[in-house]
């Protein structure tokens, strides 16, 4: 069974996990946190999207979002400049009966009008936290056909106590369908974790949304997956492809870095289903006659005279004479002065290092330096 | 309803650009891609837009397929306009039969109901095959204060390189008076940069005038300016005095690239003021391996490099397999450098595959017969095979 993917509306959460990731999301939402050397987190689930014929999709947000707002722009990028259907961007209504959401119920609410007035019969919803390269095609087709009232994304794997206190537990059976559900547990070890995306039927989740609201039921994982989950057929769908979740500045971090291994790399860009981005016409980037550059990923713009390794480097980074730079993130035009060392740094955008500077960290905890500070 | 507009540009892409052989069988010269991330059309283009020109029509004529899907809407450039825009214009049938382009000035005379939709005062001709940032707005406040009915931008060239170049010969207010197409003895150092403003409606009426004329190339460099010259119009000298090269040959499509590594060759390219717009790879960040050597070189998005590269222009999605060598060299976009394989001064065409241990032209000091030694080529979508050599100079069209 084939299912024509111009019936779904796409449901893209840009505020969720906002607070796993501390500083990060001081000044921008989790969907416009940088990422890989020139992408934002939004680019992922966006592409993913796009790439699996998905042609509306409506971008929920909620507080600042105005990067969020400045990234996308008319999504012409992600070819959702569309007469018919295309980016539809959902930031809160400003009246006062209508405060800020809490929870995603609340959210979902907000932005009933497009739901409402959507054509498409199938609804798939994500958040901004997994980064990896998926093609929800097969996950509404199995969808359809298991007859599930919703469908979750689940991943089996190991879990440390860490990942299980930000996640959803699920209780799955040998049918794929959800038996319990834990948020959040004091757990560790072999899990079922949600990994926020989710497929249902529009009129399902009008109706579900419709009746959790008028019983002031607003968290969807709280009173609807784990509420509901004998009451409803709620079914998973087992990712096995390359993922990464983040969780926290460690797992943003190591997701980062698992980039510079290729055979990763391989799986997350591929060929066929190109990941978008904001395109900034930056000069290509160019390596000066004294650099040495090892195991990193550079974008366009970047101006490397100095040492750089093992890191990932974002457009228009200038790395000065003689500097040393191993295991950072250099975000969109950090300026690293001549002579400068830096180890485990995650540096903001517009950051700059004084000539000469020292500044080293340990793995477990990677220093954040936030957008414009001057060290 | 056409709004009325100032100046439109018409950038001649038509060429075939005979003398780049293997990098033009298929695609028209302003196509090469140049520069890592660019193709030679992005220049003009992006002078256009940062000048103000927003209306400009593309001539094209050879393979014109690759030009017209790269300029599409001309959104990269910010040429999708309400009014005005960029426009691919190829020749077309007419009631009264079928033309080609016969020269540069009959391709413009074909094009005067475009240029008349948009009721111009000025028309900027350009061609494609140049690389400079230059902004034509000045050349033209010049053209309107010199009150001129042709304004020929020149620069000042050594005067041993004049002989290469058409050379305009100017009095004390730089009008021009004379002008000698590559003279053996040349008489002034200006050379013609291919960069014309016109008065509108003097153009046209030497361009149907020469249209007219059986016996005329319909040419601007041998017909319309010495026409104007003889019916007496002002014809003026705008000089230009920054980075301008012309990349019609082999030596110096692969000079004019390495001049944007050399720190001492005024073109920056890095300038937030004067992009150099593209239409941007859809592609991850350049992922630099384990093994990799990088000196003195420009990459680009989508590589993937663990070989040695130095002084050398790397296009997009290009990969270097550990233990390659590169130097002094181009590699095209998608290009393929397998293990062990050595690239010295050459180019390398588009998703080119470069078999194991193969051996692509060779360093000039290891040369002793110095007529032998060239930049070497190897053209677009080949495969050559691992331990193959190919000499300095050579021009590879077929897999070897």
């Amino acid at each position: 069974m084939s299912i024509n993917m111009g019936n779904v509306l796409g449901l893209i959460f840009a505020n969720m996990h906002d607070m796993t990731v501390g500083d990060l999301t001081k000044n921008r939402t989790m969907g416009s946190v940088l990422f890989g050397g020139r992408y934002r987190l939004i680019d992922f689930p966006l592409s993913n999207m796009v790439n699996s014929g998905i042609t509306a999709v409506g971008v929920i947000t909620k507080d600042n979002y105005q990067s969020l707002l400045d990234h996308l722009g008319s999504a012409r990028e992600w070819d959702l400049a569309r007469k018919k259907g295309g980016l539809y961007f959902l930031p809160p209504f400003g009246n006062t009966n209508a405060a800020l959401y809490s929870g995603r119920l609340e959210a979902i609410n907000g932005a009933m009008s497009l739901i409402r007035h959507s054509l498409a019969d199938y609804v798939v919803m994500s958040d901004c936290d997994v980064v990896t390269n998926m093609d929800f095609r097969p996950i509404v087709e199995q969808h359809e056909e298991s007859g599930a009232d919703i469908t979750v994304v689940t991943h089996t794997g190991q879990y440390t106590n860490e990942d299980c206190l930000v996640s959803t537990i699920l209780n799955v059976d040998s049918e794929s369908r959800v038996k319990s559900v834990l948020i959040r547990p004091d757990l560790s070890g072999t899990c079922t974790a949600s990994l926020n995306i989710f497929v249902m039927k529009k009129d399902f989740l009008i109706d579900l949304v419709n009746d959790c609201i008028a019983r002031g039921k607003v968290s969807f994982e709280t009173d609807v997956l784990q509420a509901k989950c004998s009451e409803l057929v709620i079914k998973a769908y087992e990712y096995n492809n390359y993922f990464s979740k983040i969780t926290s500045v460690g797992t943003y971090f190591k997701a980062n870095m698992d980039l510079l291994d290729p055979a990763n790399a391989r799986q997350l860009y591929l060929p066929k289903r190109s990941i978008y981005t904001k395109v900034s016409d930056n000069a290509p980037a160019k390596y000066d006659l004294d650099c040495v550059v090892k195991n990193s990923l550079i974008a366009d713009g970047c101006i490397i005279e100095g040492e750089v390794e093992n890191s990932v480097v974002f457009r228009g980074v200038r790395v000065g004479k003689g500097a040393k730079v191993k295991n950072c993130i250099l975000m969109q035009g950090t300026t690293i002065g001549a002579g400068a060392e830096c180890s485990y740094l995650i540096t903001d955008k517009e950051v700059t290092v004084a000539p000469d500077r020292v500044l080293t960290s340990s793995p477990e905890y990677p220093m954040y330096v936030s957008k414009g500070a001057y060290l | 309803m056409f709004n009325k507009k100032e100046c439109v540009a018409m950038l001649l892409a038509g060429g075939q650009g005979s003398r780049l052989y293997a990098l033009t069988q298929t695609v028209a010269k302003p196509a090469v891609p140049f520069g890592a991330k660019y193709r030679i059309i992005d220049f003009p283009l992006s002078n256009c837009i940062n000048s103000g020109i927003d209306t400009v029509g593309v001539l094209t004529q050879y393979q014109p397929l690759v030009l017209n899907e790269y300029i599409g809407n001309g959104q990269p450039w910010d040429l999708d306009r309400l009014h005005g825009g960029v426009h691919v214009l190829s020749p077309y049938e007419k009631a009264s039969g079928k033309d080609w382009y016969t020269g540069t000035a009959n391709a413009i005379y074909q094009n005067i109901p475009f240029i008349e939709r948009y009721d111009p005062e000025y028309v900027v001709v350009l061609s494609g095959d140049h690389i400079y940032k230059m902004d034509y707005n000045k050349m033209l406040e010049f053209h309107k204060e010199k009150n001129a009915a042709a304004t020929i931008a020149v620069l000042d060239v050594p005067k041993e390189e004049a002989s290469r170049f058409g050379i305009m010969i100017t009095d004390a207010e730089d009008n021009i008076i004379d002008f000698e197409e590559k003279p053996a003895n040349p008489r002034s150092t200006l050379a013609s940069m291919g960069i014309y403003i016109f008065d509108w409606k003097k153009l046209k009426k030497y361009l149907i005038a020469n249209e007219e004329d059986e016996n005329a190339s319909k040419d601007f460099g041998k017909n319309i300016i010495p026409d104007m010259r003889e019916a007496g119009e002002k014809l003026v000298a705008y000089r230009f005095d920054g980075y301008w090269k012309d990349v019609g040959t082999i030596d110096s499509l692969w000079e004019a690239n390495m001049d944007l590594i050399n720190p001492n060759i005024p073109i920056d390219l890095y300038d937030p003021a004067w992009k150099i717009y593209s239409r941007n790879p859809i592609l991850p960040p350049q992922s630099i391996g384990k093994n990799a050597e990088i000196q003195n070189s420009m990459v680009t998005e989508g590589c993937f490099i663990d070989g040695s590269v130095e002084f050398s222009v790397i296009s997009e999605g290009v990969t270097i397999e550990e233990g390659a060598v590169i130097y002094d060299s181009i590699l095209m976009p998608g290009a393929h450098i397998k293990k062990g394989a050595k690239v010295e001064y050459a180019i390398v065409g588009e998703d080119t595959v470069i078999g194991e241990n193969a051996q692509i032209g060779a360093r000039p000091e290891t040369i002793e017969d110095k007529d032998t030694w060239g930049v070497a080529v190897v053209g677009n979508k080949l495969s050559i095979s691992d331990g193959a050599n190919v000499a300095p100079k050579a021009i590879i069209y077929e897999d070897m």
